[in-house]
């Protein structure tokens, strides 16, 4: 464990979903451009940002996450034409329904990164992973077992 | 109702259709079950009455791979879901024989319970009445009839069937009052408040998937919540998340394909209001992406399936663009 390391912070748990043509790269280039991002930040590659159901946004809440994040292609981009497109609809829904049951609407994002823009990726990640540290922990939809 | 019996033995007996698809008599008087006749002798258990709530077009899919046609009754509620099966290729048209039945609003029991009134033995029918008379272990008793009426039937769709081969019976439209006032009310909650709600209300689910089953629009032959891995396959609860992500999945899985015909707040043993989860869902595909009722037009771009270029971005939500349109 590091010394340095304050065991006092609160570290959040969040999930990035990022699609593999754009948004993985996009953070392959955040990496090999040296550029920081917080190491709270887990991703999950998917094949594109409409392959994310529903279920999985919830899934990573039950499971412990504090926020979830889906970055894709922008608008327009999609390695399979019209992908985010569909995302961006199912995604609107979903997130106006966690607002609708009272959960904090900042605790998920969609993001659209493109390949080049490591930059915005690692520009992303810092300001949700503030946004999330500032919520708190995720009390309202957590797995009680996951708690200690 | 006689009439109905008569014109359904004239088909069977003509050899036109080879079964009926109507309700008979349940355990008590108030909850009549869906039911198939396969012979004018039979249909004597047929029932038609104010607690004939039951949505029949999902039967129809089944009905779909039985030999010949079958005949079916449907509320003009009802139709929307048919029109919505036949839209996802779930039932035959070419197999169904429609006929549309009046309907002057349907009853609650929990709604006549609520009131006091116990052991119902029998209550009748009337048309247009102002005041339901029901018979009780305890004496004849009446209540108001609007007050007795199912929450969907406040909101009526109209009394128009969107598909039919006849009708029988008038229909009256029985809406009075506004159909998204109850999720604009908790959408003006703050987030406290809104959690606390649903808190309350879905505690009570006891998970018999009594929604899931019945309601029209969700047919899947294989159902994520059968599967072994999906947390409220188990009765205990472990988390107190898992009823919120089982309804929202399930309010999901038909967005922008309920009718919002209210069988699944009918049927909840427990009374959640179920209905607000596809309610949400509709009043935002409304502001959104424009008025869309499934169920109208077979040939309709569902909201969920299409797309434009110009669409909200997610981050509407969050910036309260949404409550506030």
């Amino acid at each position: 464990m590091p010394v340095n390391q304050n065991n006092e912070e609160f570290r959040p748990v969040i999930v990035a979903f990022c699609c593999n043509w754009c948004s993985y790269a996009g953070a392959d280039l955040a990496g090999s451009s040296r550029l920081s991002y917080p190491a709270d930040v887990k991703i999950i590659r998917v094949p594109c940002s409409c392959r994310v159901n529903p279920m999985f946004i919830l899934r990573a809440f039950e499971k412990g996450a504090d926020g979830v994040i889906l970055c894709g292609c922008h608008p327009g981009d999609c390695h399979y034409s019209t992908g985010n497109y569909y995302a961006r609809r199912r995604m609107t829904l979903l997130f106006s329904m966690l607002d609708f049951i009272g959960v904090e609407n900042g605790r998920t994002r969609v993001e659209w990164v493109s390949a080049a823009e490591g930059v915005k990726f690692s520009e992303t990640m810092n300001s949700f992973v503030a946004k999330i540290r500032s919520l708190g922990k995720n009390v309202r939809l957590g797995d009680l077992r996951c708690k200690n | 109702m006689q009439e109905l019996i008569t014109r359904a033995k004239a088909l069977l007996e003509s050899g036109e259709v080879q079964r009926v698809l109507g309700w008979k008599q349940g355990e008590h008087i108030y909850d009549p079950e869906p039911a198939f006749f396969d012979s004018a002798e039979a249909l004597k258990d047929f029932v038609y009455n104010g607690f004939c709530g039951a949505n029949l077009s999902k039967y129809m899919i089944e009905a779909a791979k039985l030999e010949g046609k079958t005949l079916v009754f449907l509320k003009p509620c009802d139709s929307y879901s048919f029109v919505q099966l036949m839209k996802e290729h779930r039932v035959d048209r070419e197999k169904a024989h429609i006929i549309g039945v009046g309907c002057k609003g349907k009853l609650s029991v929990n709604k006549i319970d609520a009131d006091g009134i116990l052991d119902i033995q029998g209550a009748g029918y009337p048309d247009c009445a102002d005041t339901l008379t029901v018979d009780t272990l305890y004496g004849q008793t009446t209540v108001s009839y609007k007050d007795a009426m199912l929450e969907r039937c406040h909101v009526c769709k109209g009394k128009e069937h969107m598909v039919c081969d006849e009708q029988i019976g008038e229909s009256a439209d029985t809406a009075d009052s506004d159909r998204f006032a109850q999720v604009a009310a908790i959408e003006a909650m703050s987030p406290e408040e809104k959690f606390a709600f649903f808190q309350s209300e879905l505690s009570k689910c006891i998970r018999c998937n009594a929604c899931r089953n019945v309601c029209p629009a969700c047919s899947c032959r294989k159902c994520v919540f059968d599967s072994t891995k999906f947390d409220s396959t188990q009765k205990a609860n472990t988390t107190s998340f898992e009823e919120k992500m089982f309804h929202i999945i399930r309010a999901f899985h038909v967005a922008g394909r309920c009718t919002d015909c209210g069988e699944c707040s009918r049927v909840c043993p427990q009374g959640i209001p179920l209905h607000l989860f596809n309610r949400k869902f509709i009043k935002d595909i409304n502001s959104l992406y424009g008025e869309y009722q499934a169920g109208v037009d077979a040939q309709a771009k569902a909201p969920l399936t299409s797309f434009t270029q110009e669409d909200a971005e997610p981050s509407i939500v969050a910036e309260g663009g949404l409550t506030h349109a």
